[in-house]
């Protein structure tokens, strides 16, 4: 794990081997969007951050070792739900079809 | 304080954005999302740049804070309404400052920009441009803002609210997961402070709970009303959204924003600190 990302963002500048990388793109039919909100939530279904996604649909979270909730909020859509799995020194890369 | 002269709702923003004596202020976390576009007719302030002294860890004196408010053209007679992304915490820290600087007719978005967003209401990138005027501010407030020697007087003894994830509670991660985890200070809590995520006080869509819901929250988790409060989070952005909530919508009357927050009490030399979920004992 060199730190290059399969994903849209650059993560020049940021020590992955300490971090534990969620990230990915909200995509509808098949094109990115904008200025969706995903929320991270923890394995309580507890709140932690919340990101809107960039021009190019991308997000990404710094989260620790365990298992993660992504929540989906866009317009005219209804909410969506994807579990994933971070670990400390890898990325997780998801895409979220709304 | 209640919900009807502390909020508005985007309805009402909606029809209102017109409104001579009415200043829209945008206030974000992520600076650019203004220039990508705003509402209608806001401006912008920018809380790095705008709202922190430029050398110190500290904010606008008074005096900077009237130069900011004149050269933005606000007058001390408009109304402001804020609002931001990230549920509006930067919106919430912005009317916790104007109060702290004895601006009076501030009021809250419900649902800030991303309910604004969601709900596909227009956004401009047009920059209106204000007139200069000559803003006069009161000294601050000093029942508004606590400072760390009485936030370490207060273990035991007062309400600590740490308003931060459960994770971040715990010790187990630094700082909000949308940054990266890379922190000078000790991770953990303050002893005694029971861990109300802001989160809990909003609805997904970033709108504040009924004030039922909100009393309960507070309640279940040991709140004890007869007492004064401080709430804190890393840097005093949350806590000001739970200030806001405890202050402005429940009408507490001693609740004090602890704005040097984790970031200064975790790096103090000697304070007491608890890890893991429990709130710990004095």
């Amino acid at each position: 794990m060199c730190g290059a990302t399969e994903g849209g963002l650059s993560l020049a500048g940021v020590d992955v081997q300490s971090q534990a990388v969620i990230q990915g793109r909200v995509t509808r039919d098949d094109t990115p969007v904008y200025g969706a909100y995903v929320r991270l939530l923890d394995r309580s279904g507890e709140f932690v951050a919340e990101v809107p996604t960039s021009a190019t649909g991308d997000f990404r979270f710094f989260a620790a070792e365990g298992d993660w909730t992504l929540r989906v909020l866009a317009p005219r859509t209804d909410v969506v739900d994807r579990p994933v799995k971070a670990s400390v020194g890898s990325v997780a890369e998801v895409t979220v079809a709304v | 304080m209640s919900r009807d002269t502390t909020l508005v709702t985007a309805d009402w923003a909606e029809q209102h954005l017109n409104d001579p004596g009415i200043v829209f202020v945008e206030v974000d976390e992520d600076t650019s999302a203004y220039d990508k576009g705003h509402i209608q007719g806001a401006i912008k302030l920018d809380w790095t740049k705008d709202l922190q002294d430029p050398v110190r860890r500290d904010f606008l004196d008074k005096e900077q804070f009237e130069a900011l408010l004149s050269e933005r053209g606000i007058g001390n007679d408009d109304t402001i309404v804020l609002y931001g992304g990230n549920n509006n915490w930067f919106a919430a820290y912005a009317y916790w400052y104007f109060k702290l600087y004895g601006h009076d007719a501030v009021k809250l978005l419900d649902g800030g920009r991303k309910k604004w967003e969601l709900d596909s209401r227009a956004l401009t990138d047009e920059v209106p441009s204000r007139p200069a005027t000559t803003y006069r501010a009161q000294e601050q407030n000093p029942d508004l803002r606590a400072f760390r020697e009485e936030v370490v007087n207060a273990i035991g003894t007062k309400n600590l609210v740490d308003v931060r994830s459960p994770d971040e509670y715990a010790g187990r991660l630094l700082a909000p997961a949308h940054l990266p985890q890379e922190q000078a200070q000790r991770g953990g809590h303050i002893p005694t402070a029971v861990n109300v995520p802001w989160s809990k006080a909003a609805n997904d869509d970033g709108t504040f709970k009924s004030d039922e819901e909100l009393k309960e929250l507070y309640s279940a988790a040991g709140v004890d009303w007869s007492k004064e409060t401080i709430a804190y989070c890393r840097i005093g952005e949350r806590s000001s959204h739970t200030w806001f909530v405890l202050h402005e919508l429940l009408d507490q009357p001693q609740v004090k924003n602890y704005d040097g927050s984790w970031t200064e009490y975790g790096s103090l030399v000697g304070v007491p600190v608890t890890l893991g979920d429990e709130a710990g004992v004095a």
